[in-house]
């Protein structure tokens, strides 16, 4: 037999649906032991559907399982739990950092498998009251930090350590699994981006322990949107989208442009009429955002400035975790922010919800059930509510009593149901009721009743069906033209933002890293998204 | 790391921030001092007094916020446990030393037993710990209740007719503890410029101090530190999350156990029905005053506290005597005071939360300016 031929992974045939939406079509790839696999796709392209089956999360079974098979050293394995994988070596370092703050890198690396020494009390009350050995951890989390080879101080508490260092403590973690009595070997490697956080230097660490590893024989699968990363150091590539392995290709005079296209590829067909020209020299500048931080944590914001023109739809796109979320969020005053903001020459006072909302800025949150709806009132409450409370709508007074004026809220109401296809048996019908694509809806009816000069949409399609997504997009490019109110949306879908907006800024590590017109083509969208392309 | 920078005045400021309660504490301990007009010999005695009798309770409040899970109201529990041993034994007719031992070892299965059922029971109520474990505490008071006040006497045989009310069930409302009365604080006697120092309880607290600081070095205690900080990793990392909660309470309750057996030899009276309920309140109290916070308590926070809130105790009557003619004013006082200090402190503690928050902020804008 000649083993070097026996691929230490492999994937044969996955199919995976949850509740017959089909994320995962028939998905083949091979991975031998020592290589690096870099694996790239847009959000939700199915990457992370595709590790959670190969370590048996929780989630997939719930879900009905997966189809296909999946082999390890040539043999079909069938993972209880990801304690199973675990024991064939397969390792996994998340996005999200498992780490306890106030412990020390040696106490991290070491958690629930401390070396122990036994304590008078050890007989008598059982193996728990052992005395940790510190010695021995010391011992085994310098070990794991030497296989990697980067300077982390071991006794240094997580809390206090730069980001990169704790991704580091991460990764060290993993490799000392291999120390304990009965474990195997580390033989894979998962990492879902873990440069995403790092400095230049940082991530360069990164790679060339990534490098290292790998000559001793690791196998690495190697998830990152920084695509120049992944030609650095990768012997193969793979791209996924839509469910689907696009491509998989060594890693021989691959260019970063192919990489992008094949990435966010799909070439939606963006109707010609719904395109228009917008003239940004008869438009003032409306709202004018300068040197912006936004502490929103998983979105930080740093030194953004952008100017939006009246009557435009500005889009505001990018990958998960990068900072677009945290520029509405930090200039309707919902997160600590800073920097200088005017609208229409008046500058806003940040961190100040109601004084923003009486500036005429509205909000529709991409957290709908918690921010944007009173989900135990009636649909009549939630459209009329911010406009009650704001501008002091539908009120009427008698002497100095103030009574609420409930014909004109079942009018308004009544409009925006018909204006906006919301289907409800009545408008005392409670938010919570409503699928979400409907929630949607009443969340920006509640935002258009507030008759506002400018208004932040965001993620407004997310977890919608299509149906209702274009009718969303729709409803917004509409209610832009009539009233002429100036739009800022964000999402993190690249196509809707092109099918609607005038312009679209691209945030990377939580700065602009570009504004381009919406009708250049996706491919120097995807480039700016992972780092690359110009400035501006 | 980025904090290397911050001005002197500034690190003072968030010095007197982040210990906003002891220093208010000194400051009140300073004026009532010589307002009082007790002598220095007096007080000094009377700290010996209060740190031996309390510091073992507020001890036991140490390791379920280890566990992050708050202040444990419930330590009540463990009070309740400790006065039916103490009952036991004024009936068994046991004393000394033999009998304070015999006492606990009645008290432990009883703690035991009441401390796992709490400890499930704020399993099913995380994140609201505190307010849960002190509603137990009032729910298990009125068992308690019932099993002094009418089982005693009628169901469990009581031979001292002493114990008994009138009618013959329950327990009177005073018990008189004259068997271990001063027992283990007298056990060796040593007195030093009129001063007496109850060397056998401060051996047995330091005993206690020396378990506390040793455990935190075993595999549980590293278990619970990990539990307290964040439950979901060590869920992850295989950590049993419910289990080790419940045993850190189980521990409080046993230690309170033992704790209000050493308090009430020192007083020599069981208030049959009160004892137990202000000794909670008191003791978190006086671990609150030390500095802790709900998240973060250490040994020193424990001999802070009991010193300066219990030299507030002893001088305020007289302190408001002297200053209004009014000794009431001084017993009113310390009361609300307690209830003031808990409240200050539950709120300081989201407070400080939201403000390391701005202090990120901060952190953040300064970056940027840097940048450019």
């Amino acid at each position: 037999m000649n083993e070097q031929k026996t691929p230490l992974l492999e994937m044969r045939h996955i199919r995976k649906n949850f509740f017959g939406n089909q994320v995962l079509h028939d998905v083949n790839f091979i991975l031998h032991e020592g290589e690096i696999l870099g694996l790239v796709g847009e959000n939700g392209a199915g990457k992370s559907t595709l590790m959670n089956i190969l370590f048996a999360m929780d989630s997939i079974k719930n879900t009905g399982g997966y189809e296909g098979e999946m082999l390890i050293d040539g043999q079909v394995v069938n993972f209880e739990s990801s304690l199973d994988a675990l024991n064939q070596g397969i390792g996994m370092v998340h996005q999200e950092f498992s780490l306890i703050p106030d412990f020390t890198a040696t106490e991290n690396i070491v958690l629930n498998r401390e070396p122990q020494k036994r304590s008078l009390f050890s007989d008598l009350f059982g193996d728990r009251m052992d005395v940790l050995d510190r010695a021995k951890m010391d011992e085994i989390s310098k070990n794991a930090i030497n296989r990697l080879g980067v300077p982390l101080e071991s006794d240094m508490p997580v809390n206090q350590m730069p980001v990169g260092h704790k991704q580091f403590t991460e990764i060290a973690r993993e490799l000392s699994k291999d120390s304990g009595e009965n474990a195997k070997k580390i033989r894979l490697l998962v990492l879902d981006e873990p440069t995403a956080v790092l400095s230049e230097k940082e991530a360069e660490n990164l790679l060339t322990a990534m490098k290292k590893l790998s000559s001793e024989g690791v196998a690495i699968i190697f998830i990152s949107h920084r695509l120049q990363e992944i030609i650095d150091v990768c012997d193969s590539i793979m791209v996924m989208r839509d469910g689907k392995i696009i491509q998989q290709v060594e890693n021989k005079n691959v260019e970063i442009n192919s990489i992008a296209n094949w990435m966010v590829g799909r070439e939606v067909a963006v109707k010609e009429n719904t395109k228009r020209a917008f003239d940004y020299d008869k438009a003032p500048v409306d709202l004018s955002i300068k040197h912006l931080w936004v502490n929103m944590p998983g979105e930080v914001v740093r030194d953004v400035n952008i100017d939006v023109h009246k009557g435009e739809i500005l889009g505001i796109g990018g990958l998960a975790g990068q900072g677009k979320l945290g520029i509405p969020n930090g200039v309707m005053g919902l997160y600590p922010a800073g920097g200088e903001v005017t609208f229409q020459g008046q500058p806003l006072k940040l961190n100040s919800p109601r004084f923003l909302l009486d500036s005429g800025l509205a909000f529709v949150s991409e957290d709908r059930r918690g921010v944007g709806l009173l989900l135990d009132e009636s649909l009549e409450w939630n459209v009329s509510f911010g406009a009650m409370q704001v501008r002091d709508d539908f009120l009427k007074k008698f002497g100095p009593i103030t009574w609420r004026d409930q014909e004109a809220i079942e009018e308004v109401t009544a409009k925006y149901i018909k204006d906006l296809e919301i289907r409800c048996t009545s408008s005392k019908q409670h938010a919570k009721e409503l699928s979400g694509g409907n929630q949607q809806k009443i969340c920006l009816a509640k935002a258009f009743a507030m008759n506002p000069k400018l208004l932040f949409v965001s993620e407004p399609t997310r977890g919608i069906d299509i149906g209702a997504k274009q009718l969303v997009l729709n409803t917004l490019r509409k209610y832009n033209q009539e009233n002429g109110v100036t739009i800022v949306m964000i999402s993190s879908e690249l196509e809707e933002l092109r099918s609607i907006c005038d312009r679209i800024a691209i945030i990377t590590d939580g700065k602009v890293h570009g504004i381009l017109p919406a009708s250049s083509p996706s491919s120097d969208f995807g480039l700016l998204m992972v780092g690359k392309g110009s400035d501006k | 790391m980025k904090n290397l920078n911050i001005s002197r005045a500034e690190r003072l400021k968030r010095f007197v921030e982040n210990n906003t309660v002891p220093i208010l504490f000194v400051i009140i301990c300073a004026i009532g001092i010589p307002l009082s007009g007790y002598s220095m010999n007096y007080l000094i005695n009377e700290i010996f007094v209060r740190l031996s009798r309390n510091a073992f309770l507020i001890l036991s409040l140490l390791i379920p916020i280890m566990a992050g899970m708050g202040l444990n109201f419930g330590m009540t529990l463990g009070a309740m446990a400790a006065e039916i041993g103490l009952i036991i034994i004024c009936n068994l007719g046991v004393v000394g030393i033999p009998g304070m031992i015999l006492a606990a070892i009645i008290s432990t299965p009883i703690s035991i037993f009441l401390g796992w059922m709490c400890g499930n029971l704020l399993n099913m109520a995380k994140g609201r710990e505190m307010v849960t474990s002190y509603i137990i505490g009032f729910f298990v008071n009125g068992v308690y209740q019932l099993v002094v006040l009418y089982m005693m006497g009628s169901i469990i045989p009581i031979a001292n007719s002493a114990l008994v009310l009138s009618r013959g069930y329950g327990i009177r409302n005073t018990v008189n503890l004259t068997g271990i009365r001063k027992q283990l604080d007298g056990l060796i006697p040593l007195r030093i410029a009129g001063i007496n120092i109850p060397i056998a309880t401060l051996l047995v607290i330091a005993l206690l101090c020396v378990f506390i600081l040793w455990f935190r070095k075993t595999k549980l205690g590293q278990d619970m530190r990990a539990v307290g900080q964040d439950m979901e990793v060590a869920r992850a990392s295989g950590i049993k999350v419910e289990r080790t909660r419940i045993i850190s309470i189980i521990m409080s309750t046993v230690f309170a156990g033992y704790g209000m057996i050493i308090y009430l030899q020192n007083i020599g009276t069981l208030n049959t029905y009160n004892s137990h309920t202000q000794v909670g309140m008191f003791s978190i109290a006086a671990l609150l005053v030390g500095g802790a916070s709900v998240a973060k308590a250490n040994i020193r926070n424990v001999f802070l506290g009991v010193v300066l809130f219990h030299l507030m105790f002893v001088i305020s009557p007289m302190a408001g005597k002297n200053l209004i003619g009014e000794a009431q004013l001084g017993e009113y006082f310390r009361v609300f005071v307690s209830y003031g200090v808990i409240t200050v402190s539950l709120v300081l503690y989201e407070v400080r939360k939201k403000r390391e928050l701005s202090y990120e902020g901060d952190e953040l804008a300064a970056e940027q300016k840097e940048d450019k």
